[in-house]
């Protein structure tokens, strides 16, 4: 029997929803890690029983958890065999570390800050968990200031991939609202060297050598709040997607606009086309037809809610610039909620599940591809992000 | 035997319900007793102080013997009392946003 279970990161815990295939039915675990914030957790491809989560607290910072059987249970990584006298991990999973410059043991870059000067980087936070496709001990972890690192021992310990910071363009990076976060990490399912991140407010970037060296990749993005608004980095690329059969064609939401790219980022074009506003969060594909996508439109940079107070899901079918809003089973009155940019995800089954998550708390379910909508749950905290695991 | 209040948060990750209580090596430093808690419970390491500049975390305050200690030096000797166990060490997260 198929089933699918769906992560959901909140304001103040994290939850485990469970469904079988006609997901119409599901039971509610959590809050798990009460109280923190969870801005991220993410299942590995390889290994369905081995999550990740990015708990995290303004208070006690940063800590990473992992389960090993679908989320009854986590520990901090590092424990097993290397667990002190007591019983607890010995591992330092919630260690990240920037890489400094070997020469000198100085920072290796620094970035914009708000007054024009230059920063040194500070971690904050994870942002985002990206399990490998293919080993679960690996993952990687887009943090906050924007960087990359990557895990290859199950989360215990982490080590920068610093030649993004480094490749040139890291001075004239800036934070945006929301800070200088790297949110998205896309790995090329044919081509595990090809590694796509996107940063606000810096853009988009590409490696194809696992990590190692990057470029930006932004031609074609046009941002009239940077000086010159077709620059090469500056942009503040709110989240992009890929479907598993064609990953060389990208769907980008950015701050406004939603783009394309059929050359794997090397160039990008417009396909906003008919939505009521291109500002935005969440991009999703279909995950059987590369060219259905969708995006939840926004009012505005200033006001973070649905145009009109109605929550609509906006479903292309082209590939973009023409688009159809979904409605069904979703308020169309007085509604003033967000979708944040990690909280949309869908299902591989067939027909393909679409969920995503609302800064009211609401979880929305379709089963059909997007024409219905109902909620797994009303009354959560605030969801900071959604995925979608499609279990056999 | 030095004792350690942590906020409930804390005591949830470390998986203790109550009070530590630690064997601290040499002088009774605030510094000394983190590093001492920190090698008897690993998961705390960084969510007092940084990984590296050691700094406190900016929401988090120390007390003891009815006293702010936040602002003392790292290395400064603690009250004679929580030297001697007859007061906690209390690690206090601060009241700040929800």
């Amino acid at each position: 029997m198929s089933g699918v279970r769906v992560l959901v990161g909140t304001r103040k815990g994290a939850f485990v929803l469970t469904s079988d295939g006609k997901r119409s039915r599901w039971e509610v675990s959590g809050p798990h890690f009460a109280g923190w914030e969870i801005y991220h957790m993410k299942g590995s491809p390889a290994d369905p029983d081995r999550l990740y989560a990015s708990q995290s607290s303004g208070w006690f910072g940063q800590v990473i958890q992992r389960s090993c059987d679908g989320g009854k249970t986590w520990e901090t990584p590092g424990g097993g065999v290397t667990k002190g006298p007591d019983g607890m991990p010995a591992g330092e999973s919630n260690k990240f570390v920037y890489d400094v410059s070997a020469g000198t043991g100085k920072p290796l870059t620094t970035h914009q800050w708000y007054d024009g000067t230059q920063h040194p980087w500070e971690f904050k936070r994870v942002w985002h968990l990206e399990p490998s496709l293919t080993d679960p001990d690996t993952v990687y972890a887009g943090v906050e200031d924007a960087g990359l690192f990557r895990s290859s021992d199950g989360g215990t310990t982490w080590q920068e991939l610093a030649g993004l910071r480094g490749h040139g363009t890291g001075p004239k990076w800036q934070p945006g609202a929301g800070g200088m976060c790297l949110h998205t990490i896309l790995v090329d399912p044919t081509n595990p060297k090809r590694i796509y991140i996107a940063i606000s407010s810096a853009g988009a970037f590409r490696s194809d050598d696992g990590g190692k060296t990057w470029k930006a990749i932004n031609r074609g993005l046009r941002s009239q709040y940077i000086p010159d608004p077709t620059a090469e980095v500056g942009h503040c690329v709110h989240r992009i997607a890929l479907n598993r059969s064609r990953p060389q064609v990208l769907f980008m939401q950015k701050h406004w606009d939603v783009m394309r790219s059929d050359d794997g980022g090397d160039s990008w074009h417009e396909v906003s086309g008919n939505l009521p506003t291109d500002f935005g969060f969440p991009i999703e594909v279909h995950a059987h037809e590369p060219d259905t996508i969708f995006v939840v439109p926004i009012k505005s940079d200033s006001e973070h809610y649905p145009p009109e107070g109605k929550l609509r899901v906006y479903r292309s079918r082209t590939g973009g610039n023409e688009w159809e809003a979904l409605t069904k089973g979703l308020p169309q009155r007085d509604c003033y909620v967000n979708v944040l940019r990690d909280a949309t995800s869908v299902d591989s089954l067939d027909p393909c599940g679409v969920y995503f998550g609302t800064t009211g708390g609401q979880v929305y379910a379709s089963a059909d591809a997007g024409d219905t909508w109902a909620p797994i749950v009303r009354d959560l905290p605030a969801v900071f992000s959604v995925e979608v695991q499609s279990l056999r | 035997m030095i004792r350690v209040v942590l906020p409930p948060h804390l005591r949830t990750l470390a998986r203790v319900s109550a009070e530590v209580t630690l064997d601290v090596p040499g002088p009774v430093t605030r510094a000394s007793v983190l590093d001492a808690l920190e090698a008897r419970y690993p998961v705390l390491r960084g969510t007092i102080r940084d990984h590296v500049t050691e700094q406190r975390r900016p929401f988090l305050r120390f007390f003891a013997c009815a006293r702010d200690l936040t602002h003392e030096p790292p290395d400064a000797p603690l009250p004679d009392a929580v030297a001697s166990g007859g007061e906690p060490f209390l690690v206090i997260g601060a009241i700040a946003g929800g």
